[in-house]
């Protein structure tokens, strides 16, 4: 090794010295607050509102027959949240900024920090792209996924107006390189008929937007449905006159003319709302009329759709399922139309109606019993007493695996999880480890392959071993005591802190030992933390 | 039955095989030689040509028509039977291979035509179907194996998936088929790896305080052992073909995609279900008949000696092989030299499992313009292949979550081939 090696090691050492001494010592340091504070989205009403919720829920669980389980831990709230808005688990370096705050505050001032986070902003736009075009490839050069997720996340970096960003996507014209929005439309193009497709287009304005699967009357009524074919192409009607070529996506001359069913002959179809035909606007070209009519306030399903995808975003499983599908019969959960109808009311503002549900009972709720009291019986699957367990999604399992083994917060403000392709499955641990396409809220069992590769995959191997940076060798070298070495392994994958039995078999084992063989039983101790069932399933 | 139950019935069939472990080597021979013998074909070996391959050039040559280009025939061991040139190892298979030349589909995008060959539906917003492989492993029993059911080799974009049946249903995707599996050795010696599983129990006692039921049917843990079990399996051999004569290796051909057949041979011996191997590069939109030339050189021998292996060990009764692609190429050939997607005519090669062997049902327009008179739809491909396994493609399953009951295949079964 040359001297030049030598002193970059030194400088390099030294600076990770300086940094994880400074993040291991707990001192309070002073919170950075940045200019674009998020104003904050309470007042007496949303007040009212999580209240209302409670009651309804606490209601609906004594129904069920379900005891509320004691509330969560702070910590164990900030990882929730972490999970669902930025598809990691907070750093080291953030749980030290959370806890210098004062408790009952610290959930609201990392919200605050989570919006302000251009993480969150990307990884919301995934989640809500997978939604509105699907996770096909699409057709190419015409369909620009990156553009669509990026103009997705700034809009939600600026918190626009949620009616707003969906007018855009069923409306917009233009080319999908700078009108992304169009994007919505063209990935549907069908190369035989050299147009974008009604059918598709008109079935996912119906489940992404209205919570409502009418696709399932494309080809013919079902008896127990209550909609009907003409429903259906009613509303894919709406994109008969929709054209792409060379200047994008536009509105032009064109008929809606899908075989009849009987005859197999193409019949001219007018375009129809499936319900609420009233609030149709009847200025603009089809596709405005369409837009305005699925974001009027009065048309209950938009709010009640995207409560119940926010919802399912926030807990890893929708109030009603599936997500876009909603009960036609009035079997709708209480908590939706609550939310719902606050959404509609406050400018479609997806941070408030985020901030709504974090801090419900149910969002603030853990997922087991008092000890001391007994087990949480799996009846507790079926409500809200008790925060659900679902399966982490593979991009977030990948967020957590990198960022586990960084004491310092992985890319905050930049599009780290864009770069390393987590959240579109070009990520080899994410290709590998499964995506679950656009069926997102699967909370079935975990896979041999899942486990196979967390225990013995390139990924985990690279982020455990005896390394400059992983938080194991920094452990190692930099703790003061063993306890302090285990307590922080703790922090920095599970986000908690161990209990007595925990603290004291991992620090008798790690007790006396120095140099590799300390660094091995740290590589070893967050070998068994990224492999144990906390891990892997939100909690 | 709803299926988000099925973690609790894998849970139990798995306790089950591993009761049924203490079998004595020779009582699995007896079972072995007992199922060779009789019953409908219990595994899949699927020929994956990813791109789309051109029928004209492979299964269903038009020789010294205009659509052609130029490309020859040869005749086969099936009388009346022709092949593209280039096929001439497997044309001396084709008494036990039958052609169907005459699918039809609507899907003509690499993604939802690969979807629909996989599963027999059309791509569907409202439900994941599962992929043949997939039906085949939930439907048929287990079977004695350590290691997956469903595999994959040389994985090509889009992975056969287990659908609305679940994760622990799609297929499991390794690479070339020589030397070691990927994932399945600890980073860490024996010892090492050793204590850092059983400190799991130390965290999962903490995380299971007052949510010890809820842990349980995550099944976390049973996986884990599952995966060990895997990982220290004598059958992870089948997985590597090093060790197979240097002659068969050179049968197959000394290309990632031979040595995948030879090992898809060795994982049905093993009793796998289902093995899908990828051969790529089939999308000729430019200079179609130079690619199918070279794509043909790894086809040809590979797919002849796994017809040919598998005859000689007494296993193509009892396995079904598949050989085709997403959709067929255009009879017009463009300017470019290539053919564009076709799925208005193209071809797919079956062969055992009790199928009828050596005919060639349906048949193209030699001038490339009409449909097929006698149009196959590509879920009757499904239907067939059910049938042979002695399912009934009628048989509903329940969709999770929506409760939506949904047929094993909406096709009906070729009655050339099954009746």
């Amino acid at each position: 090794m040359g001297i030049r090696d030598l002193l970059f090691l030194g400088v390099v050492l030294g600076g990770a010295g300086v940094l994880g001494a400074g993040l291991l010592r707990s001192t309070k340091t002073p919170v950075n607050m940045s200019s674009s504070k998020v104003t904050p989205a309470r007042d007496a009403e949303f007040d009212t509102l999580v209240n209302q919720i409670n009651t309804a829920m606490r209601r609906k669980n004594a129904e069920l027959d379900l005891k509320p389980a004691p509330v969560a831990d702070e910590l164990t709230v900030m990882r929730r949240l972490a999970l669902a808005l930025m598809g990691s688990i907070p750093s080291l370096e953030e749980i030290r900024r959370f806890e210098s705050r004062p408790t009952g505050q610290r959930v609201e001032a990392w919200l605050d920090d989570l919006f302000r986070d251009r993480r969150t902003a990307d990884y919301l736009a995934e989640r809500f792209a997978r939604a509105c075009v699907g996770t096909e490839d699409g057709p190419f050069l015409l369909f620009r996924r990156r553009r669509f997720t990026t103009w997705l996340s700034d809009a939600f970096m600026e918190n626009r107006r949620y009616d707003a960003i969906v007018r855009d996507m069923i409306a917009d014209e233009g080319l999908w390189t700078d009108h992304p929005a169009t994007n919505f439309v063209s990935v549907t193009f069908d190369n035989d008929r050299g147009l974008p497709d009604p059918d598709r287009l008109g079935a996912r304005v119906a489940r992404a937007f209205l919570g409502v699967r009418l696709d399932c009357a494309q080809c013919h009524d079902h008896p127990f449905q209550p909609w009907k074919q003409e429903d259906f192409r009613g509303l894919a009607a709406f994109f008969g006159g929709v054209h792409a070529n060379l200047r994008g996506i536009h509105d032009g001359a064109g008929d809606y003319a899908p075989p009849d069913r009987k005859t197999n002959e193409p019949v001219k179809v007018r375009q129809r709302a499936p319900f609420l035909p009233e609030l149709l606007p009847n200025v603009g070209t089809p596709r405005q009329q369409l837009a305005a009519w699925v974001v009027d306030p009065r048309n209950a399903n938009f709010s009640l759709a995207t409560a119940n995808r926010v919802w399912a975003l926030m807990f890893g499983k929708p109030l009603s399922e599936p997500v876009d599908d909603l009960p036609v019969n009035g079997d709708l959960h209480p908590v939706l139309p609550l939310l719902a109808s606050d959404f509609a009311t406050h400018g479609y503002n997806l941070r408030r109606l985020i901030r709504a549900i974090a801090a419900t009972d149910a969002f603030r709720s853990d997922s087991a019993a008092d000890p001391a009291i007994g087990d949480l019986a799996a009846k507790y699957d079926d409500g809200w007493a008790a925060f659900p367990m679902t399966r982490l999604r593979p991009e977030q399992v990948a967020g957590a695996v990198y960022q586990s083994a960084s004491l310092t917060t992985l890319g905050a403000q930049s599009s780290w999880i864009v770069r390393l392709g987590v959240s579109t499955g070009r990520n080899e641990f994410v290709r590998r480890y499964g995506d679950t396409g656009e069926d997102e809220f699967n909370t079935r069992g975990g896979t041999i392959p899942q486990r196979l590769l967390l225990m013995n995959g390139d990924l985990v191997g690279s982020k455990t071993k005896n390394e400059l940076f992983n938080t194991s060798s920094l452990l190692a070298q930099l703790s003061s005591s063993d306890a302090k070495a285990v307590e922080v392994a703790y922090l920095t994958v599970l986000t908690r802190r161990p209990t007595p039995v925990e603290a004291e078999h991992f620090a008798k084992k790690l007790a006396g030992k120095v140099g590799d063989a300390r660094k091995e039983q740290m590589s070893d101790l967050h070998w068994t933390l990224l492999n144990a069932t906390e891990f892997s399933w939100n909690h | 039955m709803r299926f988000d139950q099925t973690p609790l019935l894998d849970r139990r069939s798995f306790l089950a095989t591993a009761a049924l472990s203490w079998l004595t080597p020779l009582g699995h021979l007896l079972a072995d030689d007992a199922e060779r013998t009789k019953g409908p074909a219990r595994s899949i070996i699927h020929l994956w040509l990813e791109g789309g391959p051109s029928q004209l050039e492979t299964f269903d040559p038009h020789p010294n028509e205009k659509i052609a280009g130029g490309t020859k025939a040869i005749d086969t061991a099936a009388r009346g039977v022709n092949l593209g040139e280039g096929f001439e190892a497997l044309a001396q298979q084709m008494g036990s291979i039958s052609l169907v030349r005459s699918l039809v589909s609507k899907e003509g995008d690499h993604e939802r035509g690969t979807y629909l060959m996989r599963t027999g539906y059309r791509p569907d917003p409202t439900v994941e179907h599962p992929s043949i492989g997939a039906i085949c492993c939930h439907e048929l029993p287990m079977g004695g194996t350590d290691i997956p059911r469903h595999i994959s080799i040389l994985t090509g974009r889009w992975p056969a998936r287990g659908g609305y049946l679940g994760g622990e249903f799609d297929a499991f995707q390794v690479g070339d088929a020589r030397g070691k599996l990927a994932d399945v050795t600890a980073a860490v010696p024996p010892p090492r790896d050793l204590a850092r599983v059983n400190d799991l129990d130390v965290v999962e006692n903490a995380f299971g305080r007052g949510r010890r039921e809820r842990v349980e049917m995550t099944l976390h843990r049973q996986t884990i052992n599952r995966a060990r079990v895997m990982m220290s399996s004598a059958q992870l051999k089948a997985f590597d073909v090093s060790s197979e004569p240097a002659s068969v290796l050179a049968a197959y051909g000394h290309t990632p995609f031979g040595r995948g057949c030879l090992a898809a041979r060795r994982l049905i011996e093993v009793g796998v279900r289902c093995v899908e191997v990828t051969l790529s590069g089939w999308d000729s939109h430019v200079n179609n008949h130079q690619i199918h030339k070279e794509r043909i050189k790894e086809l040809d021998p590979a797919f002849a000696a796994l017809i040919h292996d598998l005859k000689q060990r007494k296993l193509l009764d009892h396995t079904i092989v598949l050989c085709g692609g997403e959709f067929g190429r255009t009879p017009k050939i463009n300017l470019t030299g290539g053919r564009d997607h076709w799925p208005n005519g193209f071809s797919m090669a079956l062969a055992g499992g009790g199928l009828r062997p050596g005919i060639a049902i349906g048949e193209t327009d030699p001038k490339g313009i009409a449909g097929p008179p006698k149009p196959i739809p590509v879920e009757n491909i499904h239907a067939t292949v059910l049938t042979a396994l002695g399912l009934n493609p009628a048989k509903e399953n329940i969709a999770p979550v929506t409760g939506r009951p949904l047929k094993l295949s909406a096709g009906k079964p070729i009655r050339e081939l099954v009746g």
